[in-house]
């Protein structure tokens, strides 16, 4: 007689190892090709042209601005992100609702969009724009503008990564640490902070690589003027549309790189989160 | 230290958690807050400690008033239903949290703080897990060091919200005792929810009974299991079986069954008689006081009593009654599931519709002026 072993549902080889194919190849295909080509493309004069491209004054004040704009936007978005997820996790007042679904704003509306409605905002004839005018500051098409609008798009990062973590932890650690006499500092240094940190670690790197990358809001807003309001993305548009492909490639390889470390460092953070969860479960309980 | 709450109350919204009330608790007394889930019971616990402010009222700490005091400042021991142990830390820095986070002045040198922590971990027991995480801990270890953390500051009243809630019975059983022996040895006054009778009766010195956000009864817990004061009390303080009776022909009637009662005027009025399921006799035969006929539905052996389960015969009731026996007495009786048998409360509580809501103790059978009670 055969000896027949069942099978899990869709577990049929054929089925299984076809699939399993397919999606390796599309991966290979969509993902792992272009990233490869960008590296090629970049490296196809050689090592030294590749330097050479990348210390072109404008490459570097690219560079820089990027830096300086992912600098800013991280710590403002990491405390926004705080008070935030404290403020919808630990008090209820009218509204709380519309507020959390608010935070979703960013990820639901159109970055060139977001970029329009800033531009309309603060532009010269935005209802904010003529009093920033008459007061000599100047917002939109300047760095101020880019750091605005990518402080948008990155916001709802770190508080999406609390708010779960932060209702599903509940308030009474915290209502324990007051009762025994901790401070406000105290609380959130010994408390709240060592609950959330792995979570606040993983928002701070997504908000970090959307600051970087970002194009469509800050196009909109910067005005594209070279050495002076071009992020690295743009620029990389920028030289493309020049004929300066390789140029192109090599800042484009750059942005490529802090998406890998990106990547990698979630990797462990995300390693290290599940850890911390799962650490004490292996681990024997002890009768009483 | 005492504690004294006049006039407390607080609304959610529309909802009136707890309606003004007063309630003074002496220094060193253990007192149980019982009743149901949405009695208010846990928010006037939390307003004890300061983490609910209350809408009006004052609340005393001895002398000192502390209705506008901070909840960091109160300075007392609280332990939580789910012990709200810092998940973070081990074991002995989450009982030496309290110690360490004093302002700078006050603080314990560290070698001292650390010491302190040993010491309470050998008065709960469980020296041998100081260098534990929480999640690592059965749920009795738990409420353990949370109780050790509570007590580190030396608090002067501790508050305990639901605190065996989530225990196995045994353990609930050991934890019970090992509280009220820490309690007369520290001698200090504590406050704890519960919504198990037996746990408010067994631990505490008085206990407050509470429904719909205000106080039903305060008593010790012999005095209110003797001298319930309202229906509300008896029903929760365990299995009660109802008699609704509407006064008739000189006596109790509900259908063919009736009771008669002492010759007392205020008990010839429509009411409910409350009989407790172990102060019940049953017998083949009514007699001239009692004609409760019943079916046996079910006759349960739990440990070492009996449950009879009692449908009326002929006569209406909301739920089924239920007398208790022991093993050896259910044999005398020789009771069969599905015979006729006849009940006659010794003792019952009697809440007439008309006068106040305070019941009036009665017992069978009893002499009636000229007469003897026979068999019919």
């Amino acid at each position: 007689m055969n000896s027949f072993k069942p099978l899990r549902v869709g577990e049929a080889p054929l089925i299984k190892w076809s699939l399993i194919t397919l999606a390796v190849l599309l991966a290979l295909l969509f993902l792992l090709v272009p990233l490869v080509s960008i590296f090629q493309q970049a490296l196809v004069g050689g090592w030294q042209r590749y330097i050479g491209h990348l210390s072109q004054p404008d490459t570097l004040h690219a560079i820089g601005l990027t830096l300086i704009v992912a600098a800013l936007t991280v710590p403002i978005n990491l405390i926004f992100g705080i008070m935030l997820a404290w403020s919808v996790t630990r008090f209820e007042f009218p509204g709380r609702k519309l507020l959390i679904t608010l935070i979703d704003i960013p990820f639901a509306v159109s970055p060139v969009v977001a970029g329009l409605l800033y531009l309309l905002l603060y532009g010269s004839n935005g209802w904010l724009g003529e009093w920033l005018y008459e007061h000599d500051l100047q917002v939109m098409f300047a760095w101020p503008g880019i750091l605005l609008v990518t402080i948008f798009v990155t916001c709802p990062f770190v508080a999406r990564e609390l708010i779960p973590l932060m209702q599903q932890q509940g308030a009474s650690e915290e209502e324990a640490a007051v009762i025994l006499g901790a401070s406000w500092w105290q609380l959130f240094r010994r408390v709240t902070f060592p609950n959330i940190k792995w979570a606040l670690i993983y928002g701070v790197i997504l908000t970090n690589a959307r600051a970087v990358g970002e194009f469509g809001a800050v196009a909109v807003v910067s005005g594209n003027i070279r050495g002076e309001t071009n992020t690295l993305s743009l620029h990389v548009q920028l030289l493309y549309e020049d004929y300066q492909a390789e140029a192109a490639f090599a800042s484009a390889s750059l942005l490529a790189l802090i998406a890998l470390l990106t990547l990698m460092l979630k990797a462990v953070v995300e390693w290290r989160q599940q850890r911390s969860l799962t650490a004490n479960d292996n681990k024997e309980q002890s009768p009483l | 230290m005492s504690i004294r709450l006049t006039n407390i109350s607080k609304t959610f919204g529309q909802f009136q958690a707890l309606s003004p009330l007063t309630l003074d608790i002496q220094e060193g007394e253990m007192i149980g807050l019982l009743g149901p889930s949405g009695s208010g019971k846990t928010t006037l616990l939390r307003i004890i400690a300061g983490l609910e402010g209350a809408d009006s009222g004052s609340i005393h700490f001895g002398d000192r008033e502390v209705t506008q005091v901070h909840v960091r400042e109160r300075r007392v021991g609280f332990v939580f239903q789910n012990y709200a142990l810092f998940r973070h830390m081990t074991v002995a820095d989450n009982v030496a949290f309290g110690l360490e986070v004093m302002p700078k002045k006050q603080r314990l040198p560290a070698a001292e703080i650390s010491k302190r922590v040993t010491q309470l971990l050998e008065t709960v027991q469980l020296g041998h897990l100081a260098k534990r995480y929480p999640e690592q801990l059965s749920g009795g270890q738990k409420q353990r060091i949370a109780l050790a953390r509570a007590l580190a500051t030396q608090p002067e009243v501790l508050l305990l919200d639901e605190p065996f809630g989530a225990l196995d019975a045994k353990v609930r059983k050991e934890l019970r005792r090992w509280l009220r022996s820490l309690h007369e040895e520290l001698k200090f006054t504590s406050v704890f929810v519960t919504h198990d009778q037996d746990e408010a009766l067994e631990l505490s010195d008085r206990v407050v009974v509470m429904s719909n956000g205000h106080i039903e009864q305060i008593n010790t817990p012999a005095e209110l299991y003797s001298h319930p004061n309202s229906r509300f009390v008896f029903d929760f303080l365990g299995n009660v079986n109802v008699f609704e009776a509407s006064w008739q022909q000189s006596r109790w009637q509900n259908g063919q069954a009736f009771l008669v009662p002492p010759a007392q005027q205020t008990l010839q009025q429509d009411g409910a008689l409350y009989v407790r399921s172990h102060e019940l006799t049953l017998s083949d035969k009514p007699n001239s006081q009692a004609n409760l006929p019943f079916d046996i539905v079910a006759i349960t052996p739990v440990g070492a009593e009996v449950r009879v389960e009692l449908a009326p015969h002929g006569w209406h009731s909301k739920e089924l009654w239920e007398a208790k026996f022991t093993q050896h007495h259910l044999q005398e009786l020789g009771l069969q599931k599905g015979s006729l048998v006849y009940a006659t409360p010794r003792t019952g509580y009697f809440f007439g519709v008309k006068g106040d809501s305070s019941p009036t103790r009665l017992s069978w059978p009893f002499l009636t002026p000229g007469s003897l009670a026979f068999d019919i």
